[in-house]
Formats: C-alpha cells, structure tokens, sequence
C-alpha cells in the first residue's frame, strides 16, 4: 500500500477520513455520515449529520425516521468536507439514489463504488464510470462463477411458471428495497400489465419509488385480496416471509427467489425454492473484473464480500495493487 | 440438449413425486427420438463413457482457468460438474448446441488422449445450464433421485400406457429404447417382444384391515423380514432384483452362482441366523449386507446369503403367470429341488385351523423377527402390481417408544410454511442423573391435519435456536412413535435407526423427563 493516501483509512466500522471526521457508510452511530445508498449495511439510525442523496435520505427517513440534521447531494455535486477535502456523489447503478462517492484531496483521487452494477435498470440511475487513483470497490460476487444471466432470461422463466399454473400463484422473494421495484418495473417494460401483489412489507418502499418517479403500474396488497383473486398472480414477499405462515393465505404458491446467489443450485434447493431467478443488483464478477480494468487505478482496495479470488486476479491479470480492507 | 438441461433442472428444484413424474411425462412426449431415449437412460441408469473420469472435467477446465481462482469456486459451489459449468470460459466456436444423441455418439467416441479436446469444443458449443447437464451426462452421475420406476411410470403417463405394461416391455432393451418409443407412440404398432426370461414386474400386497379372510380360499405364509427379490437367469446369467426393479446381483454373488436354472422365481433375500422359524437371521443382520455394490469373502462368509422362494413365475421358456396361484406352487415345489438347498429353501405354508391360530401367529411374530403374516388367493394368477383381493400383507404389531421432540424442519410444497419433519430424540441416562437427549429418529407423518397445526404453532412458540430451514425447538414435548423394528447403526450418534417411524400421539400430558431411555430402545433391537 505504498501510495496509499494517508487522508483516509479503512476501520472495522467504515471507511473514515480523519482530518474531516467523517465516516462512509458507518455500520455505527457517527457524527458525520456519508452514506452510499439505503441498504441496512451501509445505511444506519442514529448518525449525528447525514450526506447523502435525496431518494437515500427518503429511504432513511422511512426506515429510521427523519434525521436530525442533513445535506441532500444531487448526482454530479460536490460538497466540500474540510480538511481540503471535497467529495462528489455519482450513480452507482445499485438502488433508487444509489451512489458512488469520489473523494479528492490534493490532486489524489478515490473512489468509493458503495455497491453497483454496470446493467441497466430503469429503477435508478446508471453506473457512471470514473478515473481514479484508488479504487475502493465491494465484491459481494467475487467468484468467477458468478455471472448474472440477462434479466430478460430470467424474467421469462417467471412469465412461464405462471402462465403454466393459473390456478396457483407465483411467490417471489424479493428484497424490499430494490429488487422488488426493479423487477415490477422491468416485467412492467415487457408489457406486463397484471395487477401484482405486494406483502405489506413492501408496500411504502414501491410507494416511495413511485414519488421518486419510477411508475410500477398496477398494484395491491395481498392482505386486501381474496384467495381467488390471487390466483395467475404474481405476488412479491421479502424472502424472509418466502415460507412464513403469511404464505397460507396465498392459493399454492410456487417458491420463486430473485437473488444472484441462486447462480449455484444448492443455494435454491436448500431453501426449498422451486424456481430460482438469478436477478441481482450487484456487479457480478465480469463486471467486478471490467470495472477494474476500465478505470485502470494504481490501486485497489476490496471492501465487503469474497475477496481472496478479486485479490488473486488482480495480482495475476498483472492489475494494479490489490488488498483488501 | 437445451431441453435436457432445462428438464434437469427442472427436476433439480422438483420435491413432489407426481410433478417429477410429469415433468419427465412432457420431456418424452415432446422430445424426438433418439433424444428422449439416451435422455431417459442417463436419467436413470446413467450411461457410461470410459474416457471420462471423476478428473478429466477439471483437468479440462484447468487448461482455461486459473487453478486458485478455479478452487476458490470449487469450495463455495461445492459440486464440480456445476462449477465448471459456471466457471468456463467460453471460446465461440460457430457451431450449434449439440442434441443429447450427438454428444452421447460424440463422448462416446473419446478416447483418453482426444477427450480433452473433444469435452472443451462441446462445452464451447453450450450457455451454463447447458454445459452443467453436459457434464452430468458425461460422467454419469445425475444424483437427482430419479428411480428407474419413476422413469418408467413418467413414460407410462407420457403415452397413456399402464405403468405395469411398461414393465414388462422395458428390461431387456437396450437405450436409447428405440422399439419401446415406436410401440408407446402408435397404439397399433406392434410391441416390442416380450423376452421371458427377464425381469417382471412384481405382485405386490395390500395391508389387512380388519375383515377376515376365508382360509379355504387363502394360503398363509409368513411375511419374512429380509428383502423382496427377482431372481432371473437364462442358463448362463442370473440377476437378482429388488422390488424397484434396479439390478442387485453384485451385492449378491453367491446367489446369483447358485442359480444356473433357466427361470424367473420370486422370493425373499435372507441371511443365515436362528430366529424366523430358526433358519434365518434378523432383518438387522442382513443389513450388513445390504447397500454394498461389492462385496468380500469375509462377508460372505460372516453373513450367508439364501432365498426363501415363494413363487414361479417363468420356467424354460414358459410363463406361468397366469396360471392360479396352487399349479404355480405345485410347479415351484418340484424346480426347488434342482437348486442347492444352502442357499434356496421354500416359503412354507402355515396349516392354521382357524383365524384364532392366525390372530395368536401374528401376536408372536415379532418374538421370532418375522415381519407378519401373508395371505394369497390360490385362484389368484401372478399379477403385476397391487390388485385388490388378491394377495394381504398382516405385518406385527409396531412397537412404540416416548420420545423428546428436538428439531422441526419445514415441510415442502404444500406444507412448506409448515414445520413437518420432526427429530426426536431419547434420554443417555435420566436427566436427573445428568442425562443428555440423542436423536433416535425422523418422521414427517402419521399425524392428522389438526395435529399439524398443533405440532406447527408449538414449534413456533417454543423455538430454541434456528439453523436454515430447522428449528430446534425447546425440549419439552413428548411424542408417542410408533416404528416397525428398530437396529443398530453407526450413522447416528444414538447407533440406532428405526424402520417405518411414524408419530402415534402427541403426549402434551406426560414430562419430557418421563420419556424413555436410550438402553430401553436398544433392547428393543432385532
Ligand atoms: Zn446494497
Ligand atoms: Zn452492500
């Protein structure tokens, strides 16, 4: 780590840059919080001061409440953080308000992916590439067996599932923030126009989209459906209520599970899911891999996720330094 | 091979029986032939292609791969046929993907210095689900609990067949099953010819309930406690096979050697011992035997394998099934004596005066290990499958043990928000003298719908620790199991196993501390 920037350093909690005392995505309580997007691992309660764009503080203020004192950062701004330290909040492709951010100090330049994916999504912006001397970037496919299938190939083995059972309905598991919304929206870009259901779970979080501007088209609640309305339906739940009691209300349901982990069979049958949909929001590892060779920087750093194999094939793609933190 | 792929893991994901059934049904009647036949035949038999070793997939996929990153996956996939697929770095090659019946001509021609070569263009040629059912093919190992009789019930439904028609036009084809396709899809073509020395299916017994059978028109014989088998020779070569038609001879040489006779006989696979009628052994004994593809003298000579035989159903070349159940008897009591009486005996008739006789018989079976009474019509001719008032199965009485609910794992399917599988345990020693509980089995029926939701709610009440889909549940609650026979094993920390355990009774009233002992189930042991 020769060349490493002495202005910031990684910690067991985040990524923390000490002559500012600000933290990126603090998995604790801080004073000042940049925060990337509004997953639960990077986004907390509780922070002090928060930076972050607007579609991540609304997801924050849904989770945790409004927080007490804030600056709402646009795509492409800048804030200046102190210390000579200026930082920029740039899509990441991951989420609704997702973002990288790129801190410059000096004439150094990192960049913090948060997480992304190189796809597109018409949930949210894309990843937009940026030169950079450090490259922090998370790796949570970092196998080489990890390689998302088109979305549009997934999609249609739902499709068909639930045109082969109109008697039943197609449960699909789903996290609440993202994964949800991007396939109703991506089903809703194909031409489906069938009401979907949604668990009540889900619902403020596709409500919120909607105000972000992300149409979802038609949709209703499981618990103000009867079983026979449900019927031919898709019905999206979070993946922790795929085999929960709740499921009794539904009309036979099929076990679907849009995850990228479902890239390896055992992981589906495991769980009892009868249809896996390799559907992910991450960069898989072609992207992971391309990413780092598209921006060329002196160095990377490997946030969370499977690092081992990213760290070898830096070493032996004869890429630039390559740890992880 | 798209399809193949698509079908495969299809039944990857598949737990319920009939939709395997009916997703195998489709695959054959939408698939052309010979597609549908090599498809079939590595779903279950799985073919063999000698250039192919358990090494050469990754060999094959270290010539593209880097090793580390290659074992990396390994490690997390888990499966190597899977990682490789996944993993593989597909050089495009112009060519379409292969047919199933292309590949298989195509391994089956590799030799040891082309396979490389020849396995890297065809995983060229395919997208990842492709190359995964490629490389199952390849090295014959499908592992997707597909049984040749579930094969050949999906065929029946396939083509609106009888499953026992079926059975009997199977063995000895060969795949990809050419002649039986051509049968199953003109009604009025011919059928394939029926070789009469090859496997038949078996007639099978209902359970008594109940009513009482007319001993004039009943032969009894006790129900032996070892394993139903087939044994088939033609002169040359005996095969034995188990009640699900998959072949057993290997397990069994000493049998299959004794047997140089030209005919199909039915009887039960025993070991020597002195319990049933003092002749044979436990049902226990003969599991050392059981389950082992080869086998050595020492075995052989520590656990003598012979056959009970109580039917005749093809002698020379004539078949003798539809002949009544007495003339077959008549025929099999004169061919038992052209066999070496170590290793074949009769199934003797018990001569019971009254059904009182029979009621006290069954009542001592488990004293002598036998596994109960059989009773079948001497009018009946041998007939494939279980046809009702033909042939009763009167097994003993189970026996019955306390025990101390553990674990609950969701069920599937219909019952996946369900906790339905249930691991209960009994106590090392009294728990006030620091006695611990072990696992003595699983059982996931024998409960009524009521009882599910009980046992289900109670579960998720007084849940312990959760690990996945298993809860282990607050040991509190005593269940009543009934079992059929219990033995020893060395694959649970117990050493015990129970045959058939089903939950009786729920026992909300009695103490966990009142269940019963592990010594008390080991003396339950046959
Ligand atoms: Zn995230
Ligand atoms: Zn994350």
């Amino acid at each position: 780590m020769s060349s490493a920037p002495g202005w910031l350093r990684p910690e067991r909690h985040g990524i923390y840059l000490p002559g500012t005392d600000c933290w990126i995505d603090p998995s604790i309580p801080v004073a000042r919080a940049l925060v990337t997007h509004g997953h639960s691992d990077h986004a907390r309660g509780g922070h002090g001061h928060v930076i972050a764009t607007g579609p991540t503080l609304s997801i924050m203020a849904l989770r945790y409440g409004e927080q007490p004192s804030a600056d709402r950062i646009d795509y492409g701004d800048t804030i200046e953080l102190g210390d000579g330290t200026n930082a920029t909040f740039l899509p990441a492709g991951h989420v609704l308000g997702s973002a990288q951010i790129l801190l410059e100090r000096q004439g150094e330049r990192v960049v913090v992916t948060g997480d992304y994916k190189r796809r597109p999504d018409p949930t949210c912006a894309p990843f937009e590439p940026v030169a950079c001397d450090v490259l922090i970037t998370e790796a949570t496919f970092g196998l080489p067996v990890f390689v998302h299938p088109p979305i549009g190939q997934e999609l249609d083995k739902l499709l068909a599932a639930l045109a082969e059972r109109p008697d039943r309905c197609v449960l699909v598991g789903a996290y609440a923030l993202g994964k949800a919304q991007r396939i109703i929206a991506e089903l809703r870009a194909r031409g489906f126009s069938d009401t979907i259901y949604l668990h009540g779970a889900m619902e403020r979080m596709c409500a919120l989209y909607e105000a972000h501007g992300v149409p979802l088209g038609p949709l209703a609640l499981v618990a103000d459906a009867t079983l026979d309305d449900l019927r031919g339906r898709i019905v999206i739940c979070p993946p922790s209520a795929l085999s929960d009691r709740w499921t009794r209300r539904l009309p036979d349901p099929l076990q679907a599970f849009a995850s990228g982990w479902m890239r390896v069979r055992q992981r589906g049958v495991q769980r009892g899911i009868e249809l896996p949909l390799v559907i992910s929001d991450h960069a898989d590892w072609e992207e992971l891999t391309g990413t780092i060779v598209e921006l060329a920087p002196q160095e990377t750093w490997i946030t969370h996720g499977r690092e081992d194999a990213l760290v070898h094939w830096c070493g032996w793609s004869a890429s630039p330094n390559c740890s992880i933190v | 091979m798209e399809r193949f792929a698509q079908l495969l893991d299809r039944l990857i994901y598949t737990r319920s029986r009939n939709d395997k059934i009916a997703l195998v049904a489709a695959y054959l009647r939408d698939t052309p032939d010979p597609d549908r036949g090599w498809a079939l035949a590595a779903l279950t038999s799985g073919l063999d292609f000698p250039a192919v070793k358990a090494s050469t997939i990754r060999d094959v996929v270290a010539t593209r791969v880097d090793p580390l990153l290659y074992s990396l996956s390994r490690d997390f996939v888990g499966d190597t046929a899977e990682t490789a697929s996944l993993i593989w770095p597909r050089l495009p090659t112009g060519e379409p993907p292969p047919t199933v019946s292309e590949a298989v001509e195509i391994m089956a021609g590799m030799s040891r210095s082309t396979v490389m070569a020849q396995l890297a263009r065809l995983l060229d040629r395919l997208e990842p689900d492709g190359r995964f059912a490629l490389l199952k093919l390849a090295t014959g190992a499908m592992r997707i609990g597909l049984s040749g009789r579930l094969a050949r019930t999906a065929f029946a439904q396939a083509f609106g067949l009888d499953v026992e028609q079926v059975e009997e036009h199977w063995h000895g084809l060969r795949p990809p099953y050419a002649d039986l396709f051509a049968w199953a899809t003109s009604p009025e073509g011919a059928a394939p010819a029926i070789d009469p020395l090859a496997f038949k299916p078996f007639m099978l017994a209902h359970p008594l309930e109940e009513a009482q059978l007319d001993l004039a028109e009943f032969a009894v014989e006790w129900k032996w406690d070892g394993i139903r088998i087939q044994l088939v020779g033609d002169g040359n070569v005996t095969r034995l096979f188990s009640r699900g038609g998959e072949e057993i001879s290997g397990a069994f040489p000493e049998i299959a050697a004794a047997y140089p006779i030209r005919a199909v006989m039915d009887g039960e696979l025993l070991v020597r011992g002195d319990v049933q009628g003092g002749e044979a052994a436990s049902f226990n004994a003969l599991q050392q035997r059981l389950g082992r593809k080869k086998v050595t003298g020492a075995m052989m000579a520590d656990y003598p394998a012979f056959v009970r035989l109580y039917d005749l159903l093809v002698e020379e070349d004539e078949d003798l099934r539809s002949l009544p159940w007495t003339e077959r008897r008549a025929r099999l009591e004169r061919a038992v004596a052209q066999l070496p009486p170590e290793r074949f005996d009769l199934s003797q008739i018990i001569a019971a005066q009254d059904w009182a006789t029979l009621v006290q018989l069954r009542e001592d079976a488990r004293s002598q290990a036998y596994e109960g009474l059989m009773f079948k019509r001497r009018e009946s001719a041998y007939m494939a499958g279980r046809k009702v008032g033909h042939w009763y199965k009167w097994k003993r009485q189970p026996l019955t043990a306390d025990c101390v609910l553990m674990y609950a794992q969701r069920g599937s399917g219909k019952r996946s928000s369900y906790y339905s599988d249930y691991t209960f345990g009994c106590w090392t020693a009294p728990p006030e003298q620091g006695g611990e509980l072990l696992p003595v089995g699983k059982a996931y029926f024998g409960f009524t719908d009521e009882e599910l939701k009980w046992l289900d709610g109670f579960i998720r009440r007084h849940t312990a620790n959760r690990f996945g889909p298993v809860r282990e549940v607050e040991k509190t609650l005593v269940l009543e199991v009934a079992f059929d026979s219990i033995h020893l094993s060395r694959r649970h920390k117990s050493g015990l196993a129970m045959r058939f355990p089903r939950i009786a009774r729920i026992r909300s009233d009695k103490p966990a501390e009142e269940a019963n002992l592990i010594v008390d189930l080991m003396a339950l042991v046959s």
